[in-house]
């Protein structure tokens, strides 16, 4: 489904060079769930962002479905529009309501006409759990409300794959639940997932494979309980000690 | 509760004795220098009555059509075969119907209704700034993306020309747009003037929009095209009417700023409000009342205009 192959990206800061990506390869299949875990700076986000083009590689393949999607002749907004990405900060867009975020893209991508994307919305707002708040703004909604949305909207262009970048780290504690709960839900129904998060009671409930990023490079992998029970690794064995 | 109002209360009279003390101020200066002001003078200014002479341009039978209140229609049959009809005063009517006129016979009079210059200058002022608003909005807008664009060529080239625009006087660019792109290019005064005001006006409007933009969380323009939305879409949809919110107050500003600059095309001999009170001030002597006159009209302009932002940000703000 994802095949990544020696990609590597580099940032030049100032005077100075950081490989955030830094030669990797790996392979998700379909319906696989794969939880990237590793200490800040390590490259989790950039390796997501390189998954939908959000950085362009510097070296290196990422085949989707077997299409290239590194190269000049992929249209990278069709490939965009089957891979869902939720943030960190859900930036849903504050000048549209509920139903606007989770349309919007559905009308202009997908060319749904207007009661298909409304009926897709309500179902998916359904699913979230907040169907009750179509009509409001997103500064009106709490903020795993408005995580859920975020997902509804990543999710209502059908998206082959999702991408979650810490999707829980920016909520209060109570709040972080719901969101994992509808994760939860996703991964059973067999989406498959790239999930950066230090979550490991989701990880240990979902994750088909585990990923331990360090200096931008993939130094383990492995199912979740290699990783709960003996990880190879010490920078693996220091990192979970510190998160667990 | 009471002593706040009384407080307040206080401030607002001080405020209308400094304002009193002061129009008193300019009187007893005016006074001195044995100012006589005739502000009789300025209404004509705005709207005047002309007597017009209606005169038959062959010869001819006229026909009366009809009167109304104290005038009348007629309709002059030329011996060519061609009509003319027309109405006059009643009292000046010099035919009777079916009488024969020749081509150098006055028919009656009128009386019209003209605009003064002032209006004319207002008109032109407000024709003015309108074109270069809508003109400059444009080019900045366009600017304003392409100095947030990767590509050297693009970014460059709207660089200078906001560097450009923004290092020399309005002024000096209305001569070299009237003078010497206007012959060039063969362009008259009044195209000339609002050209000018609309770069000029269009590089002030991409700064403010490229503020905009940048201000705008960098994880908008992220989401959006993580849905698959292509950069238009995306510009179009989530960032500008975002940065648009944001820009209102400081674009407000800039044509407010524009209203007045216009003044400035006055020295390419366009008659706009300040021009018409130049042409005034040199053919009576009313030279005070004049420009007087044309603040006031410019601050109902730029006050209205402020007015008129102020609302549609209340319309708009209604996601905060
Ligand atoms: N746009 C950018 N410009 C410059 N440097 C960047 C940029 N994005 C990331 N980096 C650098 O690349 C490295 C990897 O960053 P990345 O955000 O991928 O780490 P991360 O593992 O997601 O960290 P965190 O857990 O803090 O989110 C860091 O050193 C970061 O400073
Ligand atoms: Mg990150």
């Amino acid at each position: 489904m994802i095949k990544i192959e020696n990609i590597s990206k580099t940032f030049i800061v100032g005077t100075h060079i950081v490989k955030a990506v830094d030669h990797c390869s790996h392979e998700v299949k379909q319906g696989e769930v794969v939880v990237v875990i590793g200490p800040s700076g390590s490259g989790k986000s950039t390796l997501l962002r390189c998954i939908n083009q959000l950085e362009t590689i510097d070296s290196g393949k990422i085949y989707i479905d077997d299409v290239d999607i590194s190269s000049i002749k992929t249209n990278i907004n069709k490939i965009r529009a089957e891979v869902g990405m939720v943030f960190q900060s859900f930036n849903l867009f504050p000048h549209k309501s509920v139903r606007d975020n989770i349309n919007l893209a559905q009308q202009k991508v997908r060319k749904r006409s207007k009661v298909d994307a409304n009926e897709k919305t309500d179902y998916l707002l359904k699913k979230v759990g907040i169907e009750q708040k179509a009509h409001v703004y997103p500064s009106q909604l709490s903020g795993g409300q408005q995580q859920r949305v975020a997902i509804a909207r990543a999710l209502a262009m059908d998206p082959k794959i999702m991408l979650f970048d810490e999707p829980t780290s920016a909520l209060d504690p109570e709040m972080v639940g719901e969101v994992l709960d509808v994760m939860l839900t996703l991964a059973k129904e067999g989406m498959t997932m790239v999930v950066v998060s230090h979550e490991m009671g989701f990880a240990r409930e979902v994750a088909d494979t585990v990923i331990m990023m360090d200096e931008g490079k993939i130094i383990e992998v492995g199912n979740p309980e290699h990783f709960f029970t003996n990880p190879v690794e010490d920078r693996t064995k220091l990192f979970l000690s510190q998160i667990l | 509760m009471l002593r706040e109002i009384f407080k307040k209360s206080f401030w607002y009279v001080s405020l209308v004795f400094v304002l009193v003390v002061l129009v008193w101020g300019l009187t007893v200066m005016t006074k001195r220098i044995d100012y006589i002001w005739y502000w009789n003078r300025i209404p004509q200014y705005f709207f005047f009555t002309d007597q017009i002479e209606k005169f038959a341009s062959e010869s001819g039978k006229i026909s009366i059509n009809g009167v109304e209140d104290d005038l009348t229609e007629v309709t002059l049959h030329y011996d060519d075969g061609t009509k003319e009809t027309f109405e006059v005063e009643t009292e000046s009517l010099t035919f009777k119907e079916g009488d024969r006129f020749t081509d150098v016979d006055k028919i009656g009079e009128l009386e019209v209704f003209s605009q003064g210059i002032l209006i004319i200058g207002l008109i032109t002022t407000l024709e003015i700034s309108l074109y270069s608003s809508v003109l400059g909005l444009l080019i900045g807008l366009f600017a304003g993306l392409s100095r947030i664009s990767k590509n050297p060529l693009i970014k460059g080239l709207s660089t200078i020309y906001v560097e450009i625009i923004r290092g020399t006087p309005l002024l000096v660019q209305l001569f070299i747009f009237y003078f010497f792109l206007g012959t060039v290019l063969g362009f008259g005064r009044f195209a000339a003037g609002t050209l000018a005001l609309s770069f000029f006006a269009g590089a002030y409007v991409a700064e403010i929009i490229r503020a905009g933009i940048q201000s705008i969380h960098a994880g908008q323009m992220e989401a959006a095209r993580s849905l698959g939305m292509n950069y238009l879409q995306t510009m179009t949809y989530i960032i500008l009417p975002q940065a648009f919110k944001r820009t209102m107050p400081p674009l407000a500003g800039q044509f407010i700023s524009l209203i007045k600059d216009s003044s400035l095309v006055s020295v390419i001999a366009i008659t706009d409000l300040t021009k018409a009170a130049r042409e005034i001030s040199t053919s009576t002597f009313a030279t005070f009342e004049v420009f007087f006159t044309i603040s006031v009209m410019y601050l109902v302009l730029t006050f209205s205009l402020s007015m008129l932002v102020r609302y549609i940000e209340r319309r708009f703000a209604v996601s905060d």
